[in-house]
């Protein structure tokens, strides 16, 4: 009798804490909702949002007083579109390449002219595709046409899971069908002996890395510029050197909002706020010093010798876009699919 | 034989078979049949010309003849030294048994991925294993026999614990009759002690199968993701995914599925087969 009364008080207590503690949540979902925004963004760029987001909240607290909540969501670009479009509410989308947000925007969560709506393709940081070799260069590998030589390993992620991987392989067909008397069909011979190098295809860029850091496998790993300054200033400056290619490709990361998840949430003035924000000179010197290329001369000005002059092409005018570059080399079948073509 | 049979359908004791036979088809539903007609309902929007063309390109047919056809190897080897650690454990009295014991679990509860990058970075070639293969020309991580390396490493522990207990219900005593009887004790092991063990030996073996066939990640790491050498079937779903290609990675996994299915139901054929003849 008496272990019944004390059980069903502590089932009431239990029941209680548990009631109070849903409505808890329930209220502060209800407070937050006004002022939280998600950034869904890919993998490398941790860092970077992490400046960002401090120096945006700072600056909308001044303008506004309104004070502002900022979540970071990373992964795999590929991935963290699908989870967009599969129902993460994100209020914007901070992607590897517009493929991606043109997968969202093609599932109708955005409108499709997205690119058009920011200044620079909607990309207010860009990057480009770098050599990273072992201390002292030991195989001479100066540019694109060294990565061919035989008893070359060269380290790269898997195109059709990695979006950094498909920024190397335009970047060396892009070489190749500039060189003189470059065409399509010596550009394909060229991205296929390079491939012939690579002994390991890792899902991501951050598993190549630890594949050409730590394995020590490969002479020369084909990175993110800002991958590659983030690999020399944490793992050393003794061990590693970053070799600039005479021509490189203009790796444009985009950013949008997601117009769907901001108008239900009601977030479209804050989240428009934030991407605008990056045009700013205190927000391009944020990406200057995370290794981002910035946009704003001024700023670029005052980086130029940590970002050498290269050479850039952009995918619109090599590839006509990635809605153009995307299903021909690396969809299903595409020419990426039939370099590893079996050989019987 | 007859009357096992029978008690079997015979109610329980206790009370309930109705309800606990509710909650169980609506438990399963929830959690395996639903989850599992969402995936052969999405594949089935392709229609059966392209659905056969996503599972029957050369790039899939490699991924899935690697993926079964190393899970089976590693099942195989599992079986083999899930067997001969459990005799040990069970048979044998020596310091540090619990401890080794507690060992076997580990595979279970280390995250797949940490178990990969260890097992990578200890088969690389300027690993602590690795170094000493590379000079005798052998190569582990990036290639098919890492896949292998690890899915061993993520089986172990099935084999071994499915026949453990079975191990410990089987009194030496009828060893000793057997060989008072006058067999050897090669007749002894073949005859007495492995029909004995054989069904659990089956289970341990069809779990360790299975849980390799669809390990991803402790394998991509050290696999090294070649296409047509060591790209596994898994990998390859993600690929489609990537490729917000949903009906073709689905298509994958159904392929997988039914041959899954299948080999389950041929080592389950085997134990029946085999439990019917160990009694007769």
């Amino acid at each position: 009798m008496i272990r019944s009364i004390i059980l069903s008080s502590d089932r009431r207590r239990f029941l209680f804490g548990t009631l109070s503690a849903v409505a808890l949540a329930f209220a502060a979902s209800a407070v937050s909702a006004q002022t939280t925004l998600l950034n869904v963004s890919y993998d490398p760029t941790r860092e970077l949002y992490q400046a960002f987001n401090a120096a945006f909240v700072k600056d909308w607290q001044q303008k506004t007083g309104q004070k502002l909540t900022i979540q970071q969501s990373h992964g795999g670009a590929g991935s963290q579109a699908r989870a967009v479009i599969d129902g993460l509410e994100a209020d914007v989308v901070t992607l590897a390449l517009a493929y991606d947000i043109d997968a969202i925007a093609e599932r109708g969560l955005l409108s499709c002219d997205w690119q058009a709506r920011l200044p620079n393709n909607s990309s207010p940081y860009t990057s480009t595709i770098v050599f990273l070799v072992r201390k002292g260069n030991p195989k001479g590998i100066k540019d694109w046409n060294d990565l061919v030589k035989p008893g070359i390993k060269i380290i790269t992620p898997n195109p059709k899971t990695s979006g950094g991987a498909r920024w190397n392989y335009l970047a060396a067909w892009g070489y190749a069908l500039k060189q003189p008397g470059g065409d399509e069909t010596k550009a394909r011979d060229f991205v296929t002996q390079i491939y012939r190098n690579v002994p390991v295809l890792d899902s991501g860029a951050r598993g190549s890395t630890t594949t050409f850091v730590q394995r020590g496998i490969g002479d020369v790993f084909l990175s993110w510029e800002n991958e590659a300054f983030l690999a020399i200033n944490e793992l050393g400056k003794d061990k590693f050197e970053i070799v600039v290619p005479s021509l490189s490709i203009l790796a444009e990361p985009p950013v949008t909002v997601v117009d769907k998840v901001a108008d239900k949430k009601g977030t479209r003035a804050v989240a428009e706020a934030y991407l605008k924000y990056w045009y700013t000179p205190e927000a391009q010197e944020i990406a200057a010093r995370n290794y981002y290329r910035p946009r704003l001369a001024e700023v670029q000005a005052r980086h130029a010798e940590q970002f050498p002059t290269v050479k850039l092409f952009t995918i619109d005018e090599v590839f006509g876009g990635w809605a153009k570059a995307q299903p021909t080399h690396f969809a299903e079948g595409g020419v990426f699919d039939q370099i590893y073509k079996p050989a019987r | 034989m007859t009357t096992a049979r029978l008690t079997w359908r015979q109610p329980s004791v206790i009370p309930g078979f109705g309800i606990t036979l509710g909650v169980t088809v609506t438990w399963l539903s929830l959690i395996v049949l639903i989850p599992l007609a969402g995936l052969f309902l999405k594949s089935a929007t392709l229609g059966w010309g392209k659905f056969f063309e996503a599972i029957t390109s050369p790039r899939v047919l490699a991924a899935l003849e690697i993926s079964f056809g190393i899970a089976l190897a590693a099942a195989t080897v599992n079986a083999v030294f899930g067997l001969i650690v459990a005799w040990v454990l069970v048979r044998y009295d020596f310091p540090g048994r619990r401890v080794v014991d507690a060992i076997v679990d580990i595979p279970f509860a280390l995250p797949t991925a940490v178990a990969g990058i260890a097992l990578t970075a200890l088969y690389a070639e300027n690993g602590w294993i690795g170094g000493l293969l590379e000079p005798l020309g052998i190569r582990v991580s990036f290639t098919p026999l890492g896949i292998f390396v690890a899915l061993i490493f993520i089986g172990l522990p099935f084999v071994v614990r499915t026949v453990q207990p079975v191990l410990e219900d089987l009194e030496p005593e009828i060893e000793e009759a057997a060989a008072s009887l006058g067999a050897t004790r090669r007749q002894t092991f073949l005859r007495v002690i492995l029909p004995t063990l054989f069904p659990a030996l089956a289970t341990g073996y069809a779990l360790a199968f299975s849980r390799a066939v669809g390990e991803y990640g402790s394998v991509i790491f050290i696999a090294g993701n070649m296409p047509l050498v060591s790209e596994i079937a898994p990998l390859l779903i993600v690929i489609r995914l990537n490729e917000f290609a949903y009906a073709e990675a689905t298509a994958i996994a159904v392929a997988m599925l039914i041959a899954s299915f299948a080999l389950l139901l041929a080592i389950n054929l085997l134990q029946r087969w085999a439990r019917s003849r160990g009694r007769g």
